[in-house]
C-alpha cells in the first residue's frame, strides 16, 4: 500500500474521520469529496445555505444515508467498508433532528427509554431512573408522563436531545435543531447544547445560529453546493473568511439577522 | 292496498317472525363464531403480510412479490369462488387432515383468506402514512428494522387505520352468510329452510335483523373513532 493510501485511511488522532465522501440523490450530487476531521471532545459547526449538504453529511455519519463513495471512520471504527453493524454504530452516535421527531404515541419517559431498553437491553427500572435524572437536569422531570403534543417546541427538542443522550453516545449530531423553533424557545435549547459542549461531548452541528456557532465551535466548516469550501476556527471564519462565497453567505445571514 | 298487505304478510308476519327466531338465532351463533375467529386471524395475518410487503432491499424481493400476488388474487376473486375452492376443493383433494375439516372451518378459512387480502392493504396504507422521519428517529437509536416497526411504526399505523379496518370487518361479518354455499349451517341457510317450510319470508327478515343489530354498533363505534381523531388533529393544528 502506498503511503498516500495509508494516510487517507488513517484516522490519526481525530475522532471522526471523513475522506472523499460523495453522495448522489439520483443524478444530483449533494456531497462532493467531503474531507472532515473532528477531534474528540471538540465541537464542529457546519454552516451554509439550505441545500448545501449539511444535513446529508450528518445523516451519512450515522448511516441514515447510504454513503456511495469515500470513507468514514468514527472512534477508530470504519463505517463504510460494508461490513459494519449499523445498529451498533448508531448506538454510539446520537442524532437530533430539526423537526424533533419524538414518537407521538409514547410519553416523554417512553420516548427516552425506548432506545436504552430495546437497543441496549437496559432494564426498565434502570432506563427509567436514568431518563428521569436526565429530564431533571433539563427541568422537564414533571413532563415525564406527558405526551409530546402537550409540550412546547423547545421542550420537545430538549426531550429529543435527552432521548439521544440516554443512549450514552460518544458523538452527537445536531441537525439544525433550532430552525423549527420560535425565537423565544431557542435559548433553552442552545443552553442545553452549550452545557453538553462544556461537558466535553464531541458534537457536529449543522446550524443557522451564527452567534452560537462562533461561541461553542472549535472549528467551523462552510459548505457550499456539497463541498466544504472553507474551514477554520470560528474567529477566522466569521471575521476574516478567505473565500468570497463564505463572505457573501455571512453577509447575507448578517443582513437577515438585522432585519429580524 | 292489497299488494302492500301481501308484502307485509309475506315478509313481516309477526307470527312467522316469532316462530323463525329460534332457528335463525341458532344459525346466527355459527355466523358469530365464524366472524370472531376470522377477524382475529385476519388481524394477525394481514399485519404480517403488510410488513412482508414493505420489507426493504433486493433480498426480500421474492417475499414482496408473493405478498403482492396473494393480495391481487384474493382481492380480485369473488368470495363465492374462493368458498368453492376451499369448501369443495380442499375436501376433494383427499389430503388427509386438511380435507376432513368441518364446514365451519372451511368457512373460516375462506373468510380469512379473502379478508386478509383487504386488510393487508389497509395496514399497508397505515404503515406508509407514518412519516419517514419516525423511522429515521427510531433507527438512529440503534433499533433494528423490525424493532422500529414494532415499537414505533406499527403502533402509529394501527391507530390510524382502525376506522377503515372496522369497515372491512362489517363486510366480513355479512359475508359469513355467503359460506352457506359450501354447506355451513348458519343463519341464512336456516332462514331459507324455514322459509320453504313455512311458506313466507319472515325468516329472512329475522336473519337481516340479526346482522344489522351487530353492524350498527360497529358502524357507530367507527364514526366515534373518526370523530375523536378529527378533533385531536384539529387541536394539534393550532
Amino acid at each position: 500500500m502506498s503511503p498516500a493510501a495509508t494516510s487517507s485511511l488513517d484516522p490519526g488522532s481525530s475522532f471522526v474521520h471523513v475522506r472523499g465522501v460523495s453522495k448522489w440523490f439520483g443524478s444530483l450530487q449533494v456531497l462532493k469529496q467531503i474531507d472532515l476531521d473532528v477531534g474528540e471532545h471538540t465541537v464542529v459547526c457546519l454552516i451554509g445555505a439550505s441545500g448545501s449538504g449539511k444535513s446529508t453529511l450528518l445523516r451519512c455519519l450515522n448511516l441514515l444515508e447510504h454513503v456511495e463513495e469515500g470513507d468514514i471512520v468514527v472512534d477508530g471504527q470504519p463505517l463504510t467498508n460494508g461490513k459494519v453493524d449499523v445498529n451498533a454504530v448508531r448506538k454510539k452516535i446520537g442524532i437530533v433532528f430539526q423537526a424533533y421527531n419524538l414518537f407521538p404515541h409514547m410519553t416523554v419517559l417512553q420516548n427516552v427509554t425506548l432506545g436504552p431498553r430495546k437497543a441496549l437491553g437496559v432494564s426498565r427500572d434502570n432506563a427509567e431512573s436514568y431518563a428521569r435524572a436526565l429530564l431533571r437536569r433539563i427541568g422537564l422531570e414533571e413532563k415525564a408522563d406527558e405526551y409530546p403534543d402537550r409540550l412546547s417546541g423547545g421542550q420537545q427538542q430538549r426531550v429529543a436531545i435527552v432521548r439521544a443522550l440516554a443512549m450514552g453516545p460518544k458523538l452527537m449530531l445536531l441537525d439544525e435543531i433550532t430552525s423549527a423553533l420560535d425565537p423565544q424557545l431557542v435559548t433553552d435549547v442552545l443552553a442545553l447544547v452549550r452545557e453538553l459542549a462544556e461537558s466535553g461531548m464531541t458534537m457536529i452541528l449543522a446550524t443557522h445560529e451564527m452567534g452560537f456557532a462562533r461561541e461553542v465551535a472549535d472549528k467551523v466548516c462552510f459548505l457550499d453546493a456539497g463541498r466544504i469550501l472553507e474551514e477554520g476556527p470560528p474567529a477566522q471564519i466569521f471575521s476574516d473568511p478567505r473565500e468570497p462565497r463564505t463572505r457573501e453567505f455571512l453577509a447575507r445571514v448578517l443582513e437577515a439577522e438585522k432585519l429580524a | 292496498m292489497h299488494a302492500l298487505h301481501q308484502v307485509a304478510h309475506a315478509f313481516f308476519n309477526p307470527h312467522s317472525f316469532t316462530l323463525a327466531m329460534p332457528d335463525v338465532w341458532a344459525g346466527f351463533q355459527v355466523n358469530l363464531k365464524m366472524m370472531v375467529i376470522a377477524e382475529a386471524l385476519v388481524l394477525v395475518f394481514a399485519l404480517g403480510l403488510a410488513i412482508v410487503r414493505g420489507l426493504p432491499g433486493p433480498a426480500a424481493k421474492p417475499l414482496r412479490a408473493l405478498a403482492i400476488a396473494y393480495t391481487d388474487f384474493f382481492r380480485g376473486t369473488p368470495i363465492i369462488i374462493v368458498a368453492f375452492f376451499v369448501g369443495f376443493g380442499l375436501p376433494g383433494l383427499q389430503l388427509g387432515y386438511i380435507s376432513q375439516l368441518s364446514f365451519i372451518t372451511y368457512g373460516v378459512i375462506t373468510l380469512t383468506l379473502v379478508y386478509t387480502a383487504y386488510v393487508t392493504e389497509v395496514y399497508r396504507a397505515g404503515i406508509e402514512s407514518v412519516h419517514a422521519s419516525q423511522r429515521a428517529a427510531a433507527r438512529s437509536l440503534g433499533l433494528t428494522y423490525m424493532q422500529a416497526m414494532r415499537y414505533v411504526i406499527v403502533p402509529q399505523a394501527v391507530r390510524r387505520v382502525i376506522p377503515p379496518l372496522l369497515n372491512d370487518f362489517v363486510g366480513l361479518q355479512k359475508d359469513t352468510a355467503i359460506v352457506y354455499v359450501i354447506g355451513v349451517t348458519e343463519a341464512a341457510s336456516l332462514a331459507q329452510q324455514f322459509s320453504t317450510k313455512n311458506g313466507d319470508f319472515a325468516s329472512y327478515f329475522v336473519a337481516a335483523v340479526f346482522f344489522i343489530l351487530i353492524t350498527i354498533p360497529l358502524a357507530r363505534f367507527t364514526d366515534h373513532l373518526v370523530a375523536i381523531r378529527e378533533r385531536r388533529e384539529r387541536a394539534q393544528a393550532f
